[in-house]
């Protein structure tokens, strides 16, 4: 779990990781991610986000040990300002633009498993409906109508809010999408909120319950 | 202004003559630009209190969950599992009506520093507004403007914004209220104190960089009234660096958990000068500050200015100077800058030097108790004004026929559904939300989210309330009301009150119907509060929210902190279940009535001078009991009779809970009364006949079964029916004022 210095959320995604695993913070001096078999990047506002939302912390130590993880195959979840660091970072496709509303907005909304063939969905049936928040300024996913064309191709748009429930004005009401390799995901709802039922609902925990079971040598 | 005799600048400064000649007499000379400018602010209304502490001094500060009083950047009270929560309200009205974004970012900015100054980690943040009627873009303007603020810096921090409230009235068009609550958890012995202790030890100042911002914003801004140049007044509003204050929050809690500090101070309002004499008058010490080596965001500050300066993000600690080494270790570790500006000296006095002008250059040196405790005190003149003071509100409703009444009081600016507003604020962060906003009637916290697992999870409940036209017509009442209120709001969720904190939000005290509204208003609170045993732990005054010589609506604001054994068997606010029965609880002997409630409003009545006496003892009664039943788990909803009376209540219970109702409301010659009429100390509950037999049980016929749940609409008896669509779209109204 990487935390940088603006990090909000690092703790709710370290212990919701906890209820289905081992899970440590990892500071955002380090230049290596250890013996990891998963990297979190969780929500908040890395670097206070002033000049627009994840572009310093790209630049991070910690990040660029991400990138060697990532691409020598390691599983890297990035939430809500973890996917806009994702995208800054070219890790994923696409980029996350302010809310069409221009408002930050947090929202218990629903959204569909569109593919349950990556390593955070593989717990999930195809169509599933998990019922997560959001909260978030800057969460329009944007990516050009070719790019968008091969994602949805590919199979690497994972999450869809559901029909009337896209809160940010998201293209193709997307709400999670991979890389290529399915290795690396980024997501604007917050699963991490969604792990205990007093707090709300349980269904961000299907993610995490995925993430666990990929990592569990067979 | 610059260093020297300083001639009529007394006056503009907003002291007296008679002050004046007080402060030269405690120093046996004139005091010099650097001494008047901080006597000008230590003696404002704002840190003196001169025009309040006698009168504060009636409200009960003992109790047996208090760990902290009032006298410390915030109060705190025992939670058991020798943990503490630490709370505090604090207004910042004249900065958020001079520039609504900077002045509520840094409101909360503010109470969260007075927070993790006693060694807790902030929790959740609660808010209370007042703006003008809707209807004024000027409103609309602050709104937006204070929401986006509160959102801004909240969101950014990590700190869950969990409730609060909002109204709108005419009196507060100029003149709005912005009030920031802030809670912390902490181990309870580790609070920490602000008192200086040990001569020789650093003083070092920690955060951000001192610039000209917030300059004179204690006496200018929050010591006078608001008039027509306040445009003129915007550099005199701070701006707010959330993730500034991020990484100094963590810095300070690590720094506590070491056990580096000896003692830790924001810097509010008057900036250096109050931090440093509020620290050596608790310590009974002197302190000596060395302006020059204060790092700066311009150069060429002068030396009152770095004084009174309120740059946000700053905080002043004392430790021993062989823990300097571990501090900076820390501090740069989270990139939080930390500077030794002074030491602790035996002297009692605060000594300010400019090593920029040389080693030992003396620009300023007062004795700390003149400062702190020296500040003339005045009594109040208070006299009741022979007629009500406020105007009428405009007309809103024409119609006096219940159908019509129930949808215009949903769609009210008071009454509308707060979705719209709460969707800006994170309020999960944390994981400790157990109730979300508008899902209770109080904001519900689960103590422990680390402790997962099946077992008995303890919490807290908090309520913010203050309705300011209520205690127009009445400030006794008026206050009392709104201090029951919160406890009937604690109730709802299963919790008792522990602890409470007021943010009193009045106009200008030298005024004798404002002395009496503030007179009337704290007895009030101090009566109530005695009887049910709840002590203050800390709060605010505002004074002074007047502008064009009008006050605004008299708005104690009282902010709540109760405990609950088990947040996991805490009712919902609505409706659950097609058959369930619904009852209504009364005080024994309640009446409701019309004057100064919300419908009398619509329909442009005058606001009454006087409201019905309050049967405290028959309404904490219920209150006991609802807590009781709260706690068994049994009822399937729970919800409180507040503005807008049972009608309103009973709308809320379907709206939230997605489902009608059928009830046989009161009828008879007065239908409006019995439907629309307001009193403290009702609720609506629902639930399976055996829940409803067992609450009778213990209150009698306080429990009158009224109806059952079920079907798509709200109908009364006698015809009286709003399908749920209806009063759906009825209560969504505030999110155009979020354009």
């Amino acid at each position: 779990m990487v935390r940088f210095p603006g990090s909000c959320d690092e703790v709710d995604a370290l212990l919701a990781c906890r209820r289905f695993g081992e899970a440590e913070l990892l500071w955002h001096g380090e230049r290596t991610v250890g013996d990891a078999d998963a990297v979190v990047i969780p929500g908040g506002f890395s670097y206070g986000d002033y000049l627009r939302c994840g572009a310093i912390a790209r630049f991070s130590p910690v990040m660029e040990a991400v990138g060697r993880f990532a691409a020598a195959g390691g599983a890297v979840l990035g939430i809500c300002n973890g996917f806009q660091v994702l995208c800054e970072a070219g890790l994923l496709p696409g980029a996350l633009l302010p809310n069409t509303g221009r408002r930050f907005l947090c929202r218990q909304v629903e959204v569909e498993v569109a593919s349950a063939a990556s390593l955070f969905t593989r717990a999930c049936e195809w169509g599933e409906v998990l019922s997560i928040p959001v909260k978030h300024t800057t969460g329009r996913y944007y990516a050009s109508e070719e790019v968008l064309d091969r994602l949805e191709a590919d199979g690497q748009v994972v999450l869809r809010y559901r029909h009337g429930q896209n809160p940010n004005g998201s293209a193709r009401d997307i709400a999670a999408v991979t890389n290529r390799e399915r290795n690396v995901m980024g997501l604007m709802p917050h699963p991490e909120h969604a792990v205990d039922p007093l707090t709300g609902s349980t269904d961000g925990g299907r993610l995490f319950e995925s993430l666990a079971a990929g990592l569990v040598p067979a | 202004m610059s260093a020297g005799p300083a001639a009529s600048r007394h006056r503009e400064l907003g002291l007296t003559d008679r002050e004046y000649e007080l402060i030269i007499e405690k120093l046996g000379r004139e005091p010099n630009g650097v001494e008047l400018a901080v006597f000008s602010l230590m003696w404002s209304e704002h840190c003196a209190y001169k025009h309040s502490k006698k009168l504060l001094g009636r409200l009960p500060t003992e109790g047996p969950h208090l760990l902290m009083g009032p006298g410390e950047n915030a109060g705190a009270v025992d939670v058991g599992d020798g943990q503490a929560i630490a709370f505090k309200v604090e207004s910042h009205n004249h900065p958020s009506a001079v520039e609504p974004f900077e002045g509520a970012a840094t409101g909360v900015g503010g109470i969260l520093r007075d927070v993790f100054a006693v060694g807790a980690r902030p929790i959740a943040i609660l808010d209370s507004l007042r703006f003008g009627e809707l209807a004024s873009p000027r409103s609309r303007y602050l709104l937006n403007g204070a929401v986006s603020g509160i959102g801004h810096y909240g969101n950014s921090i990590g700190v869950p914004t969990v409730g609060g409230e909002v109204y709108f009235e005419a009196p507060y068009e100029q003149n709005c209220l912005v009030n920031a609550m802030c809670l912390g958890i902490a181990p309870a012995d580790r609070l920490m104190r602000s008192a200086a202790a040990g001569v020789g030890n650093l003083l070092v100042l920690m955060g951000a960089r001192t610039g000209r911002d917030g300059i004179g914003g204690a006496s200018v801004l929050a010591s006078a009234e608001l008039g027509e140049d306040d445009a003129s007044k915007r550099p005199t509003v701070q701006i707010g660096d959330p993730f500034e204050e991020k990484r100094l929050l963590e810095c300070c809690l690590e720094l506590l958990d070491r056990g580096t500090l000896r003692s830790l101070q924001d810097l509010g309002a008057a900036g250096l000068s109050s931090s440093a004499a509020e620290m050596a008058s608790k310590g009974e010490v002197g302190l000596e500050i060395d302006v020059g080596r204060v790092p700066l965001r311009e150069q060429g500050l002068e030396p009152f200015e770095i004084m009174v300066s309120e740059s946000q993000e700053r905080m002043l600690c004392v430790i021993e100077p062989d823990e300097l080494a571990e501090l900076e270790a820390v501090c740069a570790r989270w990139e939080v800058r930390a500077t030794a500006i002074g030491q602790v000296t035996a002297d009692r006095r605060l000594t300010v030097i400019d090593s920029r002008a040389g080693a030992d250059h003396v620009v300023g040196d007062m004795p700390v108790e003149a400062l702190v405790d020296d500040c003339p005190l005045y009594d109040l003149e208070p006299a009741r004004p022979a007629r009500q003071i406020y105007g009428a509100p405009a007309r809103k409703l024409r119609s006096e026929d219940p159908r019509d009444a129930l949808p215009a009081l949903l769609s009210s600016s008071n009454l509308s559904s707060r979705r719209s507003l709460f969707e800006q604020y994170d309020c999960l962060v944390q994981s400790r939300t157990v109730r979300r906003p508008q899902q209770s009637d109080s904001a519900v916290l689960q103590l422990y989210p680390d402790e997962d697992g099946d077992g008995v999870r303890p919490g807290i409940a908090i309520s913010i309330d203050g309705n300011g036209r209520r205690v127009a017509c009445d400030p006794y009442h008026g206050t009392v009301e709104a201090v029951l209120e919160c406890a009937a709001n604690l109730a709802c969720a299963g919790a008792e009150p522990l602890g409470l904190t007021n943010c009193l939000n009045f106009g200008n005290p030298e005024k004798p119907h404002v002395a009496w509204q503030l007179e009337r208003s704290v007895a009030g609170m101090a009566d109530v509060l005695t009887r049910i045993g709840v002590p203050v732990v800390g709060g605010n005054v505002s004074l002074y929210n007047e502008s064009g010589g009008a006050p605004i609506y008299p708005t104690p604001v009282v902010g709540m902190v109760g405990r609950l054994p088990d947040v996991g068997s805490v009712p919902q606010l609505g409706f659950a279940e097609e058959g369930h029965e619904i009852a209504l609880v009364s005080p024994r002997g309640f009446q409701p009535s019309l004057a100064g409630s919300e419908l009398a409003k619509l329909h442009g009545a005058e606001l009454p001078q006087g409201l019905a006496d309050i049967d405290v003892g028959a309404v904490w009664e219920c209150i006991e009991q609802v807590r009781g039943a709260a706690r068994g788990g049994t009822l399937a909803s729970i919800h409180d009779v507040a503005e807008g009376g049972l009608a309103v209540a009973l709308a809320e219970c379907c709206l939230a809970g997605r489902i009608g109702a059928s009830v046989s409301a009161p009828d008879g010659a007065d239908r409006l009364t019995g439907l629309f009429g307001e009193g403290v100390g009702r609720f609506v509950v629902s639930g399976p006949p055996e829940a409803l037999s067992a609450l009778a049980a213990g209150l009698g016929d306080a429990v009158a079964t009224i109806g059952t749940v079920g079907g798509a609409s709200l109908a009364l008896e006698g015809g009286l029916e709003w399908s749920l669509d209806e009063l759906g779209g009825a209560s969504g109204a505030l999110a155009a004022a979020f354009g």
